[in-house]
């Protein structure tokens, strides 16, 4: 087996397979090996290298396609609002400043959905986690009857749904409209979610464990417990993370359910100021006009990084978790 | 209606040594109790916020009054249905819904193939990273935000764009105004959005192909492109009908949520779609009669695409959801 097909290995470890090297190979050894390696492979011909000059260049495209208006954004919340205003941010920050941070963190309507969201991203998660734990663990034992049953069930509703104004009735004779709950129990649970914890509980956790476990008399709900929930860690703080981003990035229940502006998460506040221009300005003298105008425009662009940072800083740490998640829920058995 | 298939993987269905017998209903309610009462609570969600309001669907077939609510009404059979098929706005509606679906399918399938292809050719390494890391991010980026974005970007005020535009000479026409825009502008940002996302998806597969073939490949002489043309592509076409059919079935549900906040009066004539004009008719205009006639319409088209490209799907390739 050479060596080129080994950097192809989806987890890209550089080493060679079974019987890797445990130490790492000294500079000379590793000359070695690749002038040995130069030999004896099939050199790769001149058309390919050009190709691969080409994708290169796709994926830098790619690339800066979809971090310029990124860099665009985050390089004008640190500007001053003439600056922003008069449009001379590109991608550095014109005369630096914090002005448009400050308005937003002194923008009472934003900190109460800031504190509003982390609310709903927090007590949503903890409940649509144990939800789908609960339906999950027995729809992936095999001694469980019915399971069949129970998950075309669950299964149908991604097919055929009541539609909305169906939804919103029932939403309204639970007494749940303009309360907190509209925004946490309508959609608890995600049919995907709870496929990715069947699937991980069906693999991780032998039918031969739970004998074993029944057999000393242990009950099942100890047993999910005490031994299926600490092994299934890593899945559930997947889970656990798309809920909370689908949550904290969550706008359209809000709209419906809410009426109380106390009430409004982030994205709701976002909406309002973002899009529906609502940033109330006061004042009837031309310049304060402009001016307030001015910090309007540039708060727009510092309340997009905030609102994005929480998500987009956990994200990196959680990329690899996601790509696992992503790949039980779409391959087909 | 087919019986459904889990789309999960079933890799532990594989026969390991002795079968065990399955468990009578009976048997099994005895032995496992306390997992049937666990099961209880979410199955009750289900019943509650997704059966309730498929039965709540009659609404369609009857004339909604508030005193005597959903199943006391007056039937009106389709009435409904024929108000809304007769109203002018019909047509429009489920030719912007279905032209913007469609283009977001045709648009960014292609390029989250080419995505993934080209990240595959590359060696694992910090530009490779980087590149993955990028694209992927604006997927958690929420809606609000990215429609923000397009607006403050698009803006003939203020917008990059427009200065980029200007730089050349050229006077940016206003974009968001124009209803002739609409499409490629959401579109192409939802292209922009989810193509890393996407393209993961493709790695996957890319990633679970049988290393030998390549060799082979190598052995033959084959140069790279030939290689992704009979090694790649071939090993990725089984996800890419799954992903294509669940794109299509889900083609009359287009977000609500970006298309609702894209808009404006200007650009209403394409950007108003079936699920936008159900929020305005049901929940503004309190037609609730209606608007549930017109989402159920719209549900049923949708599942009637999904099990009619499954089939093709099927008998095309070999490869369905469903069984």
């Amino acid at each position: 087996m050479s060596q080129r097909t080994e950097e192809r290995l989806p987890d890209g470890s550089p080493t060679t397979g079974p019987g890797a090297p445990t130490r790492r190979l000294t500079r000379r050894e590793r000359k070695r090996r690749d002038n040995a390696e130069e030999r004896t492979r099939i050199k790769e011909p001149r058309s390919d290298r050009i190709f691969l000059f080409f994708v290169y260049l796709l994926l830098a495209v790619f690339l800066a396609i979809v971090a310029l208006p990124l860099i665009y954004i985050l390089a004008s919340s640190f500007s001053s609002p003439e600056a922003v205003s008069a449009g001379r941010v590109t991608l550095w920050p014109v005369d630096f400043s914090l002005r448009g941070y400050e308005a937003v963190l002194g923008n009472s309507q934003v900190i109460q959905g800031y504190v509003n969201s982390l609310i709903y991203t927090v007590a949503g998660t903890v409940v649509s986690v144990v939800l789908t734990i609960a339906i999950a663990y027995p729809l992936s034992r095999r001694t469980f009857a019915g399971r069949n049953v129970f998950m075309s069930v669950i299964l149908f509703t991604m097919l055929f749904t009541g539609g909305l104004v169906p939804t919103y009735l029932v939403v309204q004779s639970l007494g749940m409209l303009d309360t907190r709950w509209a925004l946490i129990i309508p959609q608890a649970v995600g049919v995907w979610q709870v496929i990715i914890a069947r699937t991980y509980f069906r693999t991780a956790i032998p039918d031969e464990l739970e004998e074993a476990a029944q057999l000393d008399g242990c009950s099942d709900l100890r047993f999910l417990w005490s031994i299926v929930i600490p092994l299934a860690k890593p899945m559930i703080a997947v889970v656990a993370l798309m809920y909370a981003i689908l949550q904290w990035n969550s706008y359209f229940d809000a709209l419906i359910y809410l009426k109380s502006p106390d009430l409004f998460p982030l994205q709701l506040v976002l909406r309002n100021i973002l899009i529906l221009n609502t940033y109330s300005g006061g004042g009837q003298d031309a310049s304060v006009v402009m001016e307030r105008q001015q910090l309007a425009d540039l708060l727009k662009y510092s309340l997009i990084v905030v609102a994005s940072v929480p998500v987009l800083v956990i994200y990196p740490f959680v990329a690899r978790f996601f790509t696992k998640g992503i790949m039980i829920g779409a391959v087909k058995g | 209606m087919h019986t459904l298939q889990p789309p999960a993987p079933v890799t532990t269905a594989k026969p390991r040594g002795r079968q065990r017998p399955k468990l009578s209903l009976r048997r099994s309610l005895r032995r496992h109790w306390q997992l049937y009462l666990l099961i209880i609570p979410p199955m009750v969600y289900f019943l509650v916020f997704k059966y309730i309001p498929m039965s709540n669907a009659v609404l369609a077939f009857k004339n909604y009054n508030v005193v005597q609510g959903i199943w006391g009404s007056d039937w009106v059979g389709w009435l409904n249905f024929e108000a809304f098929f007769s109203n002018p706005v019909f047509w429009s509606l489920v030719k912007n819904t279905f032209l913007l679906s469609f283009y977001t399918v045709i648009a960014s399938f292609p390029i989250a193939v080419i995505l993934a292809l080209a990240l595959n050719e590359v060696r694992q390494g910090f530009f490779r990273k980087t590149v993955q890391l990028v694209t992927y991010a604006p997927y958690f980026i929420s809606t609000v935000v990215v429609v923000s974005m397009i607006i403050l970007m698009l803006s003939p005020r203020l917008g990059i764009i427009s200065r980029g535009l200007g730089f050349f000479g050229v006077d940016q026409p206003d974009l968001l105004g124009n209803p002739d825009y609409f499409r490629h502008i959401y579109v192409w940002s939802d292209v922009w959005q989810t193509a890393g996302y996407s393209a993961v998806i493709y790695l996957a597969a890319l990633a679970g192909i049988d290393q030998s073939l390549y060799e082979a490949a190598k052995v033959d002489g084959a140069s790279r492109i030939r290689k992704i043309i009979h090694v790649d592509l071939p090993g990725i076409m089984p996800t890419a009908v799954i992903i294509l059919v669940l794109a299509v079935g889900n083609i009359m549900a287009i977000g609500f949520e970006k298309a609702f906040l894209l808009q404006n009066n200007l650009n209403l004539g394409q950007s108003e779609i079936i699920a936008t004009y159900v929020y305005k008719t049901g929940l503004l205009n309190a037609d609730f009669s209606l608007a549930t006639a017109v989402g159920l319409f719209n549900s049923v088209i949708n599942l009637l695409l999904l099990v009619f490209v499954n089939m093709i799907a099927k008998r095309v390739t070999g490869n369905g959801l469903w069984s």
